[in-house]
């Protein structure tokens, strides 16, 4: 076998517990070409550069394989002419197959992402509904206490299947409109889909491309799934923002029924499998912080400033895998072909020494934190505020409620996942649970 | 007393400050961010979920009440 | 500069005064604080308003969505500062190292720092500007008295000058679906701080909106009814306007004349100083306790070279007064440069413009992103093949792109192939005016070389271009 690359390692499940010293050693180098043309950014202000940067898109249809160098060959050299890169030009693996999807926005470029960002926007936020958010605050509240609730009794629990899985599903089936009958049919199907987009640098290309296919076809049932209730909407709508979408429009005109689909879809997703990792990193961080553990209990204030260094520190999303340069970009350096996809490491930049003081060291009262925890520029995170307020009641009301917790395994195990990184489950022993 | 300002040359309307505190900011002609510069204190906490959300770092607060008595010797304020 | 030189010159810097209560005075006292400045500092301004912010007084105030008392500003830090408010200073001795107050008093400093900022280029016949209804904009008092009369709903309003602030008034008169005119002696509004090409698009929007805009148009006289109270505009284009109220928004004016016989190097395109904001005096020399900041300063920038700059806007005010206030109490070693670029927002007619760099300092323009028909565009300026400066309209995330691309003097038109921009880059002339041909003021601007060339003042036949009651195609001999 071959030795692994740093990158390499990174996606390797057996570093899952702790990527942040593979991080370090990347960062010696702002941007390591990886041996298949992509290229891997790992420092703060080369992050940041890109995610504002014209020049990258986010459509990976635009991506092209160019003949790899062989080893040894330097990054540097010279850049292809505009015409060599062109017959160079191989299409990704699954564009045009039978599985092909229709992006969300989350995947396209200016203008069509723009628009249908501010369409997505316009029942959900500013400048049409800038309340929904904080207006689900009672809710949360109700909701994380209903959860602290079930634990009463028990001497052992597990944050993630007790509390931080249930809290963001039933936050975002309620925000979509999704009976609770459906609930646990999209949970598996969602947490198939999230397998199939997952990185393994070990798997032959043929593995790859069935784990893909099956995925692809998982998203399919999601998106069929998601026809008949945005049916079952459009006859009977509700205030909620699935029926926003579909009969509330701002000046952009009623948004396609397809974009429909794909970004309740996305929503769905990213409702499922982003905001647990944020609710349990931030439960696993303050077990192994017992001084910040108390001090939220005294000032529950505490938990504002906390949940954005939890950002920086434990991301739940910790790689953007999928930019693409739209033409030769030269950075620290290092020309990034056209065509080249770009990965984003968001958590190491968040973890830069040039950017931030001691970047190692829990601080919850962090003065200067601009992290990278949702990312930046015109794809910052969509459900940000939702993520924010969730975590911020989850994080209050469990430390608050929970007496003596006690982490049973360090570390704990992890989801396969390198990208939406988090524990599979968190066992936590306690004494009981305070009303 | 609660005072905010928001640099709004780092502004570059997230917005998050708005689903934090809609009655403190808010967004004018799909990007243009503007704001109360003197919140009720009843928002304090929704401001200060402001303050530490924005992307950019832009929104300031701070309490005024010394800052008047200093300088109520030379003025009335209000 | 040893470190017993540096503890030598922090400790003979005891008293500092700030001449100038706004924002450019008030970020120099934070910074001074914040730095660890334990001396006395005292703060001196004209007008009886602890620092507030200007920007709200031509948007929100405007609109009455924000009391103008309402526009104070937090002040971050402790600042143990002694405030004279409402008395203006008069005279400057440097030999003795007083500043002069107009009630007489005078205070000694070790360190000066002049921020006294402008003040609205008022009507240039005083008996007309007397009417009321004539109105400027300002101060808080200013924003508060145009507020009260756009809110009884006035017939007419006239806005003379089509730059920022008289293109801002204009937007919010429409936000209250008031019937307002604009007139501006250019060809376009905002020529002065983006150009015609940006003008002409800043035109249409205000032309969609409902305004009437007369360009290539002068207000030659002003006129009222027996109670002195405004009735009558007289258009250079033999047009007679019924109107009670109009904005005179011709632009700014330093306050500059308390130095007078100084010995300080000013005119009335603000005062001299080098990249560390230290003031030069007459001979050329730089002083070493008088610094200058925000819109009355004038200095070189290191990307704009061979120009001192001028810049009213709200960041340089903050940044060049934090810069001034570490020279201050800094030994000549660690003192340090004032780089920062210059950036601006302006908002009005529906989008969000923003800028970074200098336009004006630029001879083409070009679209690089987004659209003129969805009204979401990023433009940049060119000089000479490099990129200088750059515009977004409702597109403010893809500025920083641009920020990084000025101050890496990245050659023009860049090079982006941006998935949102134009097939083909068409550079065009940016359009801007010869000085003193617009109403209005650029805000941001080079102002000729400097600082050891004494500049010149300006001619009369200059201030006979200046006048902004003669009409266009008046031809300086």
């Amino acid at each position: 076998m071959t030795q692994q690359s740093l990158y390499e390692q990174v996606l390797d499940y057996a570093n899952r517990a702790n990527p942040y010293p593979l991080y370090a050693q990347l960062r010696r180098k702002p941007i390591t070409r990886q041996t298949d043309g992509s290229y891997v950014v790992s420092t703060y202000r080369e992050i940041v550069s890109l995610l504002h940067d014209p020049r990258i898109g986010s459509d990976f249809r635009k991506r092209f394989v160019r003949e790899l160098a062989p080893a040894g060959f330097p990054t540097n050299q010279e850049p292809a002419s505009e015409n060599q890169a062109q017959e160079a030009e191989v299409p990704v693996p699954n564009q045009g197959s039978e599985t092909e999807v229709i992006p969300s926005f989350i995947g396209l470029d200016p203008p069509e992402h723009d628009r249908l960002r501010r369409q997505a926007t316009w029942p959900f936020g500013p400048p049409h509904k800038p309340g929904r958010v904080t207006d689900m605050e009672p809710q949360l509240i109700r909701l994380a206490n209903r959860q602290i609730d079930t634990m009463k009794g028990k001497a052992s629990i597990d944050i993630v299947e007790d509390f931080a899985y249930p809290i963001p599903v039933k936050m975002i089936s309620e925000l979509l409109g999704i009976p609770s009958e459906d609930q646990p049919h999209l949970h598996s199907l969602s947490e198939a889909i999230i397998e199939g987009i997952d990185l393994d640098p070990q798997e032959s290309q043929e593995e790859r491309k069935r784990r893909q296919e099956q995925s692809g076809q998982t998203f399919k049932k999601l998106e069929q799934y998601m026809e008949a209730l945005i049916e079952r909407h459009r006859k009977q709508p509700g205030s909620d923002l699935l029926s926003g979408l579909i009969i509330d429009h701002g000046p952009d005109g009623a948004m396609a029924p397809a974009d429909i689909v794909s970004t309740a879809s996305l929503l769905l997703i990213a409702g499922h499998e982003t905001t647990v990792n944020l609710i349990t990193n931030g439960m696993l961080t303050l077990l192994r912080h017992p001084e910040v553990l108390e001090r939220l209990r005294r000032e529950p204030n505490l938990v504002i400033r906390l949940v954005e260094e939890l950002l920086r520190y434990e991301p739940p999303v910790q790689i953007l895998p999928n930019r693409v340069a739209l033409t030769d970009i030269n950075i620290a350096g290092t020309t990034i072909q056209k065509g080249s996809p770009v990965i984003l490491l968001l958590a190491s930049g968040s973890r830069d020494p040039t950017r931030f003081h001691d970047p190692d060291k829990f601080d919850p009262d962090r003065r200067d934190n601009m992290h990278l925890g949702f990312g930046s520029g015109i794809h910052y995170c969509y459900g940000a505020p939702l993520a924010r307020l969730e975590t911020q009641i989850a994080l209050t009301e469990i430390i608050r409620r929970l007496e003596n917790p006690r982490l049973v395994h360090d570390p704990p195990p992890y989801r396969q996942s390198s990208t939406l990184r988090g524990p599979r489950h968190l066992i936590v022993e306690i004494d009981g649970v305070r009303d | 007393m609660l005072r905010i300002v928001v640099d709004l040359n780092r502004c570059e309307s997230y917005a998050q400050c708005v689903f934090a505190a809609p009655s403190v900011f808010w967004i004018k002609d799909g990007e243009s961010l503007e704001y109360d510069y003197v919140p009720d204190d009843s928002l304090r906490v929704q401001v200060e979920r402001a303050a530490a959300a924005c992307p950019v770092q832009a929104i300031s607060i701070c309490w005024l009440d010394e800052q008047l008595g200093q300088q109520r010797g030379n003025h009335n304020e209000q | 500069m040893s470190s017993s030189d540096t503890e030598k010159t922090a400790s003979s810097v005891q008293r500092i005064i700030i001449v100038g209560a706004s924002l450019a005075g008030l970020s120099a006292a934070e910074a001074l604080r914040s730095e660890g400045f334990t001396g006395t500092i005292t703060v001196i301004g004209d007008e009886p308003y602890a620092p507030y912010d200007r920007p709200p007084l031509s948007k929100t105030v405007l609109t009455g969505l924000l009391p103008a008392e309402h526009t104070t500003l937090p002040q971050r830090v402790d600042l143990h500062a002694e405030w004279l408010l409402g008395v203006p200073a008069i005279g400057l001795a440097l030999e003795n190292r007083e500043v002069e107050l107009a009630d007489g008093r005078r205070f000694g400093f070790d360190r000066l720092l002049i921020a006294t900022g402008t003040r609205a280029r008022p009507w240039p016949d005083s008996a007309q500007a007397a009417l009321d209804g004539v109105c400027l904009l300002r101060t808080r008092d200013d924003a508060a008295k145009l507020r009260a009369r756009l809110a009884a709903g006035p017939k007419r309003v006239l806005v003379i000058g089509g730059g920022f602030i008289g293109s801002e008034v204009a937007s919010v008169c429409r936000e209250l679906d008031l019937t307002v005119t604009v007139t501006e002696r250019s060809s376009t509004p905002l020529i002065g701080a983006l150009g015609s090409a940006a003008g002409m698009f800043a035109g249409q929007l205000q032309c969609a909106h409902g305004v009437d805009l007369r360009c290539n148009v002068t207000i030659t006289a002003l006129e009222g009814d027996e109670n002195g109270r405004l009735r009558h505009a007289y258009l250079s284009d033999g047009d007679t306007l019924d109107i009670d109220v109009a904005v005179v928004a011709l632009g700014a004016v330093r306050n500059v004349e308390w130095l007078h016989d100084s010995g300080l190097a000013f005119d009335s395109r603000g005062i001299i100083c080098d990249s560390t904001c230290r003031a030069f005096n007459t001979n050329g020399m730089a002083t070493d306790n008088i610094f200058v900041a925000g819109d009355v300063a004038r200095w070189p920038h290191p990307l704009y070279e061979g120009e001192l700059l001028t810049v009213e806007h709200w960041g340089n005010s903050v940044e060049q007064a934090r810069t001034a206030a570490h020279n201050m109490m800094s030994a000549p070693a660690d003192r340090r440069a004032y780089e920062t670029l210059p950036a601006f927002w302006s908002r009005q007619f529906g989008v969000n413009l923003k800028t970074v760099g200098l336009p004006t300092f630029a001879d083409e323009v070009v679209l690089t992103q987004g659209s003129i028909a969805e009204r979401r565009l990023v433009a940049a300026y060119g000089h000479k093949g490099r990129i200088v400066a750059a515009l977004t309209v409702n597109m403010a995330r893809w500025l920083p792109a641009y920020k990084a691309m000025i101050e890496a003097r990245a050659p023009f038109p860049p090079v982006l192939h941006a998935p949102d921009g134009p097939a083909e880059l068409r550079p065009v002339p940016a359009g801007f005016p010869p000085r003193g041909q617009s109403t209005h003021s650029p805000i941001a601007t080079p102002t000729g070389p400097g600082p050891s060339i004494s500049p010149p003042e300006e001619s009369s036949t200059s201030a006979k271009v200046q006048d902004p009651r003669v009409p266009p195609g008046f031809q300086p001999k």
